[in-house]
């Protein structure tokens, strides 16, 4: 997700990495395609426009240009002012410790209004509360059915009526029906409208009277071009908005309505909508955001996601082996487990700095999920006493662990190949810091270590030997080591 | 009422008198300065027609007005007639209104099949709807394949519009296999002697390798059912879109060789002017366009008039 905002902002920004010093002129130039990129991204024109301002601002300042890397400076200035334009981060629902509170969802037809209303009863379930779904969607032919259905799935109650009624008449019976329930959070998904619709909107101000629900959520599809900031603006005026909901942030979108809505609401985005299924709604964070539009990556979304996905037993063994520079296929294999258990490789890989850029160079990754079963097919069919000690695997070894898994046994061969040098590096690893690791994990990958099949480096014969450096190159290294020495004396 | 009045009605509900725009932003008499283009940049912008077309039509206006007296009839035309040459393309496409069903490519025996994809919540079950209706009245009989077994319900709705319009649909249970949905729908078709299949498929994200795929696996089982089917693969596509449709536009072209573009929901503030980037960068048609939430506010696409409505002033 925003790869999109990444790729044209890094680009923009490389206009500043390759120039030595900052001149006003370089500023505005570098800003001008910051402005594009974002344009491109669909932020709305005035807020690209004010975004691009302040940071000229800030930078045409004698600081920036006195700097010594100015485009540290200016990534410095544009994260930090991305961050102010989708922050403060707010995920509260506000919801009352004692007796019934209500969420009302709104927005416009197709936003994605029924499956959050299902998201969102899924992840309130998870945090102990009773949610119950109101279906107040009666324009829609069949909402009531797939509010009925998601209910059904997530074992939330769910109160319908005939879709002859009246949407405020359904909300009303909903709460009391939720109160009868013992349930503590209602959730009423409203039909999807039109802003200029003055009628439907004054039906969804009625419920509001009606019904006082606690917290009125906008629901946004992060596909939405300039005309984002208009609807936001009127759902907002019409019923004062307590937060938004993004959602489709799961495609390649590059979700500059994020930027512009909060910018001109001044509501909080608290969640964020990142695929179909039920259990994908996430807590939304501006400083992961914009490091994610930086091309920054996110781990801190991973390590959550981790936190609760990852066995920490198998997950302590395995560190623990790692450290002791013993990598078997057993702590391979729980690796493996692991992974398929978070999701597929491209969704973590997003997560990892520095992948994001790389997503699109490795192309299509549904084969390595695929692999993965596979290269677990195989390991199955090792003795225990082979997964541990992997390098007494003879040939007719080979061939009976082929023919258990169902593979060729070259396709053993090149696992056991794979493995030897991932174990290799991983040894290497162990005795390196964080920092360092990162970077060994993204030379790995760029390397095609997740493309199955490809040459490894560092594996034995496929090393290849430096090349020698042409004169100008080390004349230019020389120099700039000089400059760096110099610079260090300074200080 | 008229085609033009509700597309009129749906791209702006303020009814502002056309060209506004460029009236109240250019006076007849003044010289027309870089600041001033400037400002209309951002109005062009604001349509999400893209940076690129606004950029070339900023070169145009400013290659034969700038720092000229504006004569505001020669700058209106100037921009109609870019922005209209921009949405024709190359080939110069344009349908004749009184023949709504001109867009459409016809089989000359047996029956046509219409496959209709785009990503979630872009309207294609009602886009489905409005274009059986429009067919059956112009005395086609239709059968609908309700392909998209994925969405709660989605079954359900389609089955409700196929029971108001009065046309057939295939149905099979929800999470079935899309592909044998559609293969049911064409031996139906068959059966029946109907002239249209029409078929629905789930909404999907077009950066899903598996569905996009699984498109692909859809458009084959039509085509061994009936030769050279689908006849047209249209793509429907949110008015509210951004540049996204772009993106949008070329992967599900790749994956299931779209042939036009319905721009569904044209009935809000949105401009839809993502059609124009779509067109210029991929030449890809808009054949139809929603224009409000009635099962007869489909409409046949006309460049010109939809320029005219664009460059209203919005609120």
């Amino acid at each position: 997700m925003f790869e999109g905002i990444t790729s044209s902002l890094t680009g923009a920004l490389s206009f500043f990495r390759g120039s030595g010093k900052l001149t006003e002129a370089s500023i505005r130039e570098g800003l001008k395609a910051v402005r594009q990129a974002l344009l491109e991204a669909d932020v709305n024109y005035d807020v690209a426009q004010e975004f691009v301002d302040k940071i000229t601002e800030e930078a045409i300042g004698q600081k920036v240009l006195e700097s010594l890397s100015p485009q540290e400076m200016i990534l410095g200035i544009v994260y930090q002012e991305l961050i102010n334009l989708m922050g403060p981060v707010d995920h509260e629902l506000k919801l009352r410790r004692d007796g019934i509170s209500i969420i009302m969802l709104c927005g416009l037809q197709g936003s994605g209004k029924t499956t959050t209303a299902g998201k969102l009863a899924r992840m309130l379930k998870e945090q102990g509360k009773k949610p119950f779904l109101v279906a107040a969607d009666l324009q829609r032919p069949a909402a009531i059915e797939q509010l009925k259905t998601i209910g059904a799935q997530l074992e939330v109650p769910v109160h319908a009526e005939a879709p002859n009624g009246n949407p405020v008449t359904v909300c009303q019976n909903g709460v009391k029906a939720a109160k009868a329930a013992g349930a503590n959070v209602v959730i009423l998904d409203t039909a999807g409208r039109l802003h200029v619709d003055p009628e439907l909107m004054e039906e969804l101000r009625n419920i509001d009277r009606k019904v006082e629900p606690q917290q009125i959520l906008f629901v946004c599809d992060a596909m939405t071009g300039q005309d984002a900031v208009n609807s936001a603006r009127a759902f907002n005026e019409a019923l004062e908005l307590d937060g938004i909901i993004m959602t489709k942030l799961d495609g390649d979108a590059r979700g500059g309505a994020a930027l512009s809505v909060k910018q001109v609401t001044g509501v909080p985005i608290k969640f964020m909508g990142v695929g179909e299924q039920l259990d994908k709604l996430e807590p939304f964070h501006p400083e992961r955001m914009a490091s994610r539009i930086l091309g920054g990556g996110d781990m801190q979304t991973l390590a959550e996601k981790a936190q609760r996905v990852f066995d920490q037993d198998s997950m302590a063994k395995a560190q623990e082996e790692l450290m002791r520079g013993k990598f078997t296929l057993n702590s391979f294999l729980d690796a493996m487990k692991q992974i398929k258990k978070l999701g597929n490789f491209k969704s973590i890989l997003q997560y990892i700095p520095g992948m994001s850029g790389m997503l699109g160079q490795l192309g299509d990754l549904s084969g390595a999920d695929k692999d993965i079963t596979r290269i677990e097919g195989i390991i199955s069919s090792m003795t225990a006493e082979e997964r541990q000690n992997p390098e007494n695997i003879d040939i007719s070894r080979r061939r009976r662990i082929a023919r258990g898994s169902g593979v060729e046994a070259a396709e053993v061969n090149r696992l056991l190949k794979d493995f030897g040098s991932m174990a290799k590096m991983m040894q290497g690893m162990a005795g390196m810091d964080k920092m360092s690791q990162a970077k060994q994990m993204q030379m790995m990958a760029s390397s095609g270590m997740f493309q199955p099949g490809a040459e490894m480096p560092g594996a034995g014969k496929t090393r290849s030997k430096p090349k020698p450096m042409d004169a100008d190159k080390k004349k230019k290294l020389k120099k700039e080591a000089e400059k760096q020495k110099k610079k260090n004396r300074k200080r | 009422m008229g085609w033009f009045d509700s597309l009129k009605r749906g791209i702006s509900k303020t009814a502002q008198i056309l060209n506004t725009d460029v009236r109240d932003l250019f006076k007849a008499g003044e010289i027309l300065t870089e600041d001033k283009l400037v400002l209309y940049h951002k109005r062009l912008i604001s349509t999400d027609m893209g940076v690129a077309a606004a950029d070339a039509l900023i070169v145009e206006i400013r290659e034969k007005h700038l720092g000229r007296t504006v004569i505001l009839d020669e700058l209106w035309k100037t921009i109609h007639d870019k922005l209209e040459s921009l949405l024709r393309g190359v080939d110069g496409e344009v349908w004749d209104p009184e023949q709504p069903l001109s867009p459409l490519n016809f089989s000359n025996v047996g029956p046509t099949v219409i496959l209709v994809a785009g990503v979630n919540g872009v309207g294609k079950t009602t886009s489905i709807a409005k274009l059986a209706n429009l067919l059956k009245k112009n005395g086609k009989k239709v059968v609908l394949a309700a392909g998209d077994t994925f969405r709660a319900a989605a079954v359900e709705q389609l089955t409700m519009w196929s029971q108001r319009i009065g046309v057939e649909i295939v149905t099979k249970p929800s999470q079935s296999d899309p592909a044998a949905v559609a293969h049911a729908g064409c031996t139906r078709t068959k059966e029946l002697n109907a002239d249209v299949l029409i078929v629905d498929t789930a909404g999907r994200l077009h950066t899903e390798v598996n569905l996009m795929n699984q498109l692909t696996k859809i458009r084959r089982v039509i085509s061994s059912q009936i030769p050279d089917a689908p006849h047209e693969t249209l793509l429907v596509l949110d008015a509210v879109t951004g540049q996204n449709g772009i993106t949008q536009a070329q992967k599900f072209s790749e994956a299931a060789g779209c042939t036009g573009i319905i721009l569904a929901k044209l009935d809000g503030t949105a401009r839809g002017g993502i059609v124009i980037a779509i067109r210029q960068q991929m030449s890809l048609p808009v054949k139809y366009v929603g224009v409000g939430e009635q099962i007869d506010d489909l409409q046949l696409f006309n460049p010109t008039a939809f320029v005219d409505a664009l460059l209203a002033t919005g609120p």
